[in-house]
């Protein structure tokens, strides 16, 4: 267990933590080709158009490989692979092979781990200790939790006859590329369905190692069809009329702009957008495990984490306690080489979004907000943001109400329950949410009362395959996990007796 | 002399993750078909069926505590293993008297039934429990539990299939278990030891009896440790008696067959449920 430094010795700390030796994983695991087609029909290709997009090591800013820039026509292919692939395939085969093949995957993915994870830090610029410990491992359950449902669907539903939906086309951020990649293959494949799969065109690298995985599985061809792209490329396949369904994780703006334009087709869709969560500590928590989950909860993969706890909300009589606790940890966190095991803070994952970082919290200071940083060096090259906290906040500014996506908190207090509750759910938000107190009844009413899909208590960030992930109100609908996540991958009728 | 003389197995028991003999010291031949002895397996004694249970109850905390999802991979990697030594079992399954065919189709089963069940690891708990809707102000929550220690009657004609097909639900829902299986099935039985030895599941959590279903089974039922028995390859005439003597102890009982369906793996759980105020 983690405890909080004493005030007297903290800066001493800071000094000494900065000195560390780095242990750096090494890169050479993974071998990053020249460049990357799209996988259509089990077949690598280049663009029809011959368009390629430069994916970059935020780290550094270096160049790391070219791929492809899927256009209409690679997305029309795609999903004429992937209806070739449902209709000759995978629609009819035997729920059990589905649910080997599946397992098989999996069993891929944690033999390949560590190339996975090496390749999701260079590619994105998280911590390796994250993509090592948490993504990777989290996609692999993932596979393993789904491939299990792919022959025990008819209990899902009771009474509901479960069938696949068709071609669904996914659309990923680039947040935790292959943790979502996973979060969404696995529950379409398992349920029958086959997939046209876009990942961010920031962090492309690990889905496509991932369709190479599910070649080598035994997959048929055309079960999981990657193109890569921008905007344009998910748009396209929105589009495109032989979807049966899209699955989007990204930001509320392009989720509205995505219901838009189904609207009135008969495509089913899930949202997994935005977040403001809350995290509410009372006086009666543990501060400083409370310290260490308002940490994971904000720092964690640099705030880019949609279910983030950006706005810490402290019961009024520990505030001084629990803010002089909170910087003095902050002190200790080590920004840097993403590839450094001892890296708490990695890289934001692209230039633009370290340009929105710095704009959010010049604002909050224009709007008479106070900002504390840790007062380490960062690394001048590459792009890094240090550790924020924002105080002397009302309410209605920016920084308090829109997501930052990124390793910003903001800081209000609270007197009462009821108050906690009324700050929390002021917002249009309503993915996460955070509680500390020692007093469980007072846990439950909380939850209960907190307009959040997930609410986490004397915990945060945790995330499992068989627990139901996602929002409500403007951080979208549908689950991702669970019995309940797979109602987004299937057809139900009524069973007649 | 030229020829090769074979080194012949001995098929004993397999108990808290070891390989004893019956410690009675008594055998029972087994020959193929054309009548050639093939070997002397181990026969289980009222003393070895108590050595088991003994190692069952003290490997079931642990096993239990395991995450379903770990319990999962490891009944898994009971299907790779098992993939990988079928030949072997196919050999043992055409002495016992099944034709090549027969013999493929049930390894093919066996493996497949492991799969099966690795994958209910996880899900049989959202399944059967959850939350329930009382109507106060409380969080009510129903979780499912294994039972303990399932004394299991494998069939003596089921192959490796028919014993997997109990103990894939038993240890799925997190139950420790003794398998008893003799007849044509005694060396596929003594050898899934060797499959289980090499599968990542602890000493102890799948114990394995050759012997006879008439003289263990009714000591099973007696024992006040073991928490469930599964009568499905008892003969169903011998079945009653053994239901009547599982009241001395409330033994739960069951017949699931080797099913795979949801029914099946309730039979090897119990429900708790847990009440907490949900008001400030």
């Amino acid at each position: 267990m983690t405890t909080t430094p004493a005030r007297d010795v903290a800066a001493r700390l800071g000094e000494t933590f900065a000195d560390y030796v780095p242990s750096l994983e090494g890169r050479d695991i993974v071998a990053i080709r020249p460049s990357y087609g799209l996988m259509i029909g089990g077949r690598e290709r280049p663009a029809e158009s011959g368009a390629t997009i430069t994916t970059i090591d935020p780290s550094t800013g270096a160049a790391l490989s070219e791929v492809a820039e899927a256009g209409p026509a690679d997305v029309d292919a795609a999903v004429d692979a992937a209806r070739g692939a449902f209709e000759r395939r995978w629609r009819d085969a035997a729920p059990r092979e589905r649910s080997k093949l599946v397992f098989r995957l999996a069993r891929l993915l944690q033999d390949r781990a560590r190339e996975f994870a090496v390749l999701e830090t260079l590619d994105g610029g998280k911590p390796i200790r994250e993509s090592r410990d948490v993504d990777v491992p989290l996609a692999a359950a993932h596979f393993f939790y789904h491939a299990g449902w792919a022959d025990k669907l008819q209990y899902a539903m009771p009474g509901m006859r479960a069938r696949p939906l068709g071609v669904v086309g996914q659309i990923i951020p680039w947040n935790f590329p292959l943790m979502m990649a996973a979060w969404k293959l696995a529950p379409a494949l398992a349920c029958g369905n086959t997939v046209v799969l876009k990942p961010a065109e920031t962090t492309p690298l690990t889905a496509l190692l991932l369709a190479e995985l599910v070649d080598e599985a035994g997959f048929p061809p055309g079960v999981v069809n990657v193109v890569t792209g921008a905007g344009a490329t998910g748009s396209a396949l929105v589009d495109h009329r032989g979807v049966d369904k899209i699955a989007f994780t990204g930001s509320t703006g392009v989720g509205k702009g995505i219901l838009r334009a189904l609207a009135g087709r008969d495509v089913r869709l899930t949202l997994e957008l935005g977040g403001k969560g809350a995290h509410i500590v009372f006086d009666d928590a543990a501060l400083d495990q409370a310290v260490e989950g308002i940490v994971d909860g904000i720092f964690f993969n640099q705030g880019h984490v949609c279910c983030a706890g950006s706005r810490l909300l402290v019961q009024e009589s520990v505030a001084d306690d629990l803010l002089g606790r909170l910087r003095r940890r902050m002190e200790l966190l080590r920004v840097g080489d993403p590839l450094d095991k001892n890296t708490d803070v990695g890289a934001i994952n692209s230039h633009a979004q370290l340009v929105r970082i710095r704009e959010y919290v010049e604002g909050a200071v224009a709007e008479g907000c106070a900002v504390h940083q840790p007062q380490r060096e960062i690394p001048s090259q590459g792009f890094y943001y240090p550790p924020t906290m924002v105080t002397d906040i009302g309410g209605s500014e920016r920084i308090a109400r829109e997501e930052v996506f990124g390793p910003v908190l903001t800081v209000q207090t609270f007197r009462t329950e009821a108050e906690a509750v009324a700050r929390a759910n002021s917002t249009r938000y309503g993915l996460s949410a955070g509680i500390w107190t020692e007093k469980g009844s007072r846990i439950l009413w909380l939850a209960n009362n907190l307009r959040a899909g997930v609410v986490w208590a004397n915990t945060f960030n945790q995330f499992d395959p068989s627990s139901p992930f996602g929002g409500i109100r403007e951080s979208g609908f549908g689950r991702e996990g669970g019995r309940q996540g797979l109602e987004a991958y299937l057809e139900l009728t009524p069973v007649r007796p | 002399m030229t020829t090769r003389t074979p080194v012949a197995k001995t098929y004993k028991l397999f108990i808290g993750g070891a390989f004893p003999r019956s410690e009675s010291g008594r055998t029972h031949p087994v020959s193929d078909r054309k009548g050639r002895l093939v070997a002397h397996v181990a026969w289980a004694s009222r003393k070895d069926l108590r050595d088991a249970v003994r190692a069952a109850r003290g490997a079931h905390g642990a096993w239990a505590a395991r995450t379903p999802y770990n319990r999962a991979q490891i009944v898994y990697r009971v299907a790779e293993v098992l993939e990988g030594r079928r030949a072997q079992f196919e050999d043992e399954l055409g002495v016992g008297g099944m034709t090549p065919r027969a013999a493929r189709a049930d390894v093919d089963a066996a493996v497949d039934t492991a799969v099966y069940w690795a994958g209910f690891a996880d899900k049989h708990e959202q399944l059967v429990g959850g939350v329930n809707p009382v109507a106060g102000p409380f969080l009510n929550v129903s979780q499912v539990i294994p039972l303990g220690v399932c004394g299991l009657a494998c069939p003596d004609d089921g192959g490796v299939a028919g014993l997997v097909g109990l103990i894939g639900p038993a240890l799925a829902a997190g139950n420790t278990a003794v398998a008893i299986a003799g007849g044509p099935s005694a060396l596929v039985t003594s050898t899934l030891g060797e499959v289980l030895a090499t599968s990542d599941i602890p000493g102890g959590v799948v114990n394995l009896l050759t012997g006879d279903h008439a003289a263990l089974m009714g000591w099973l039922v007696d024992h006040a440790d073991v928490d469930m028995v599964d009568l499905s390859g008892v003969a169903p005439e011998a079945r009653g008696e053994l239901v009547a003597r599982t009241a001395e102890n409330l033994t739960r009982s069951a017949c699931t067959e080797g099913r795979e369906d949801l029914a099946t793996i309730q039979a090897f759980c119990d429900v708790r449920t847990v009440w907490h105020p949900a008001r400030i």
